[in-house]
């Protein structure tokens, strides 16, 4: 039976990476396909139904897709992850000469974040800050690819842009975004101040439904675990991919995210879509 | 635990990964290094750096500004499997380069994998010729400048008629040019970069010709603004030379036999320039072309030796165009009248009788050399008379 799995075209480059991937796991002699989406909520929706087996989840639809499979009695696991998907952390930054000297000096002031379904620039961090005790803290959100859930980098380099720029009082952005825009001089070496760093958290995770195939969902795994840096073939797409090895996929790092989604009811319980101002 | 390295305040946005690399590069895979450091934010930059290169990343309990790194295997593992491509110098030429080689510098380590290219002369035996790198470094040291090489105030008012005779030659002079140019130029890009020295080599000789085609245009027209003719005939000859897809075959009919023929065509017009600006372009158009002459026997040389096929090919090759051409005009008939006219220097009966002999003997030095450069590629006195007969009209 085909194993088929979903994904989100968050980027051209996605059909690169999987059209390569479906070619290396068909000559393991997997019987793969793939479909693209145009947003998570849509690809979610369709692996709870059992429409998909499989499905390539930002950590967002990972939780959106375990209410929805338990609203119908189904589960879905987390089978297997980037190793760049583990431990990442979001920091909060100012410009280097604010007088802000910690995140409860944020009280009152304007923050700016990604876009609404951001769980690194808006859910995570803004959560973040309301244990911080900032309180009352306005929001300014950079909307960009709503529905691709923070995929699109866009939103973060518009927030820190802002904040150069003097709009906004602290920009929130995944950690290695600060430093790649220090690297690529959006925001100038030496311009800005970490003002405060989340606990670490996981990110994307390939979810399985339980009505998959259980052989081929098994040997899926196995495949994209056995993908080796060092083999030419695969190392391209790898790299275009944004990791160096598959690791097993865990749950133990969506808490935080968790939290977030809870606090600001972005989903209820049974997973229906109950977020203001999210219209991907 | 060795002592941390210490970025000081330099951060990960302004090349402290370099450091930190280096470092790195002193364990195993495996093994771990602590970093310290004043940058603001290195700690969250740290991180994302170790997270995005495949190293582990922990903070160290007890020690302010203060990270441990543990090694990745991915930069041994991108270079596992990478192999030299030759050697750097020509004595690390292989035979026949791979195609996922492409455009990477002989000698260098290559990374496996990459796309394939298409360089389909790949074949060391049909493109290499080792006096190659000896042309080549003599051709770049013998460039020259053509606004300086040539002193174009050296004027010679000429009487109408025999400028011209010479405004007619350089313009045929020009077209033959431009096929000269178009032709290493085409096959050069279909080399494999392993063959360095044959593309740069091919490099120089279509920059010669463009240099060619800039002197006897400029010489066409400093005294007057009008070209000279072309005929059908001409342009028919030289777009076989055009269509020829085999390196050796396109080689030999260009440069062994056309440039080779040119070499007594410009050294005769050197001889009866009217004028010094005329004398000094086709003088130096010469010793370019010689080059051009000595690469393409070379190479057929070499490829002689270890094809005993290829004498048959080169002279299928041109008889083939002969045939294609059997029926044309060859040279542009204005184009022989105008080397009389050179050749004579007056308008009298005499002198006139005396240019046609020049253009005669003129002829008679080409298939000269075209039969003494068939020798050398192993073909038998009688049969490289033969074949030099076959040779276009049209000289190249």
């Amino acid at each position: 039976m085909t194993l088929l799995m979903g994904g989100v075209a968050y980027d051209p480059k996605v059909l690169t990476i999987w059209d390569g991937f479906r070619a290396w796991l068909r000559r393991q002699g997997l019987d793969f396909d793939y479909v693209l989406y145009s947003h998570y909520e849509r690809q979610v929706e369709d692996l709870a139904a059992g429409h998909i087996h499989a499905a390539w989840n930002s950590p967002l639809a990972w939780l959106r897709s375990e209410r929805l499979a338990a609203a119908r009695g189904r589960t879905v696991r987390s089978a297997v992850m980037r190793d760049t998907d583990r431990d990442l952390t979001s920091v909060v930054v100012v410009r280097a000469d604010s007088p802000l000297a910690s995140l409860a000096d944020l009280s009152g002031r304007t923050v700016g974040v990604g876009a609404v379904d951001s769980p690194q620039a808006t859910l995570i961090p803004l959560s973040f800050l309301r244990r911080s005790g900032a309180a009352d803290v306005r929001v300014r959100r950079f909307d960009v690819g709503v529905g691709l859930h923070g995929d699109h980098i866009g939103g973060e380099r518009d927030a820190a842009r802002a904040l150069l720029a003097g709009e906004v009082d602290a920009a929130c952005m995944i950690d290695g975004n600060h430093l790649l825009f220090g690297q690529e001089g959006t925001l100038p070496a030496g311009a800005t101040r970490i003002l405060g760093q989340t606990g670490p958290y996981d990110h994307c995770t390939m979810a399985i439904v339980d009505t998959a195939p259980a052989a081929e969902a098994e040997e899926f795994v196995r495949l994209l675990e056995s993908m080796s840096y060092a083999d030419p073939e695969v190392r391209p797409l790898l790299d275009l991919e944004g990791l160096k090895q598959w690791v097993p996929g865990r749950t133990s790092g969506f808490g935080p995210l968790t939290r977030a989604v809870d606090e600001t009811g972005f989903y209820d319980a049974a997973g229906a879509v109950t977020a203001r101002e999210y219209d991907p | 635990m060795s002592a941390p390295l210490d970025l000081g305040f330099l951060g990960l946005d302004q090349g402290a990964h370099l450091l930190i690399r280096r470092a790195l590069r002193t364990v195993d895979a495996g093994g771990r290094i602590t970093v310290t450091g004043g940058a603001p934010g290195l700690g969250a930059h740290l991180r994302a750096w170790a997270r995005r290169e495949g190293h582990g990343f922990a903070e160290v309990p007890g020690r302010t500004a203060t990270w441990a790194l543990v090694r990745g295997s991915a930069e041994a593992d991108r270079w596992a499997g990478a192999e030299r491509a030759g050697g750097a110098g020509p004595d690390g030429i292989v035979a026949r380069p791979p195609a996922h080689w492409g455009l990477a510098a002989r000698g260098s380590l290559v990374e496996a994998g990459g796309p394939p290219t298409r360089f389909e002369f790949d074949d060391r035996d049909v493109v290499w010729a080792d006096l190659a790198p000896r042309l080549y470094a003599h051709a770049a040291a013998a460039q020259w400048d053509p606004a300086t090489a040539v002193d174009w105030t050296a004027d010679a008012a000429l009487p109408a008629d025999v400028e011209a005779a010479v405004v007619q030659v350089m313009t045929y002079l020009v077209e033959n040019e431009q096929a000269a140019l178009v032709i290493p130029a085409g096959l050069l890009a279909r080399v494999h970069p392993h063959f360095r020295e044959v593309q740069q080599l091919l490099a120089v000789q279509a920059a010669d010709e463009a240099r060619h085609m800039e002197v006897f245009t400029r010489r066409a027209l400093l005294h007057g603004s009008e070209m000279g003719t072309s005929s059908v005939g001409g342009r028919t000859s030289l777009a076989t030379l055009l269509t020829e897809p085999d390196f050796s075959l396109a080689s030999f009919l260009l440069s062994v036999l056309g440039e080779g023929s040119f070499l007594s065509l410009l050294a005769f017009l050197e001889r009866h320039a009217p004028d010094p600006v005329t004398a000094q372009v086709t003088r130096l158009a010469r010793v370019d072309e010689a080059r051009h002459v000595a690469f393409g026997v070379a190479h057929l040389e070499h490829q002689g030796s270890v094809d005993p096929a290829l004498r048959g090919r080169l002279r299928a090759a041109i008889e083939r165009r002969h045939d294609v051409l059997a029926d044309t005009a060859g040279l542009n008939a204005d184009v022989f009248d105008a080397l009389v006219v050179l050749a004579a220097g007056a308008w009298t009966p005499e002198a006139i009788a005396r240019g046609h002999a020049a253009v005669q003997e003129l002829q008679h030095a080409m298939d000269d050399g075209r039969r003494q450069r068939l020798a050398r590629l192993g073909f038998p006195p009688d049969e490289a008379a033969e074949l030099s007969a076959l040779h276009t009209r049209n000289f190249m």
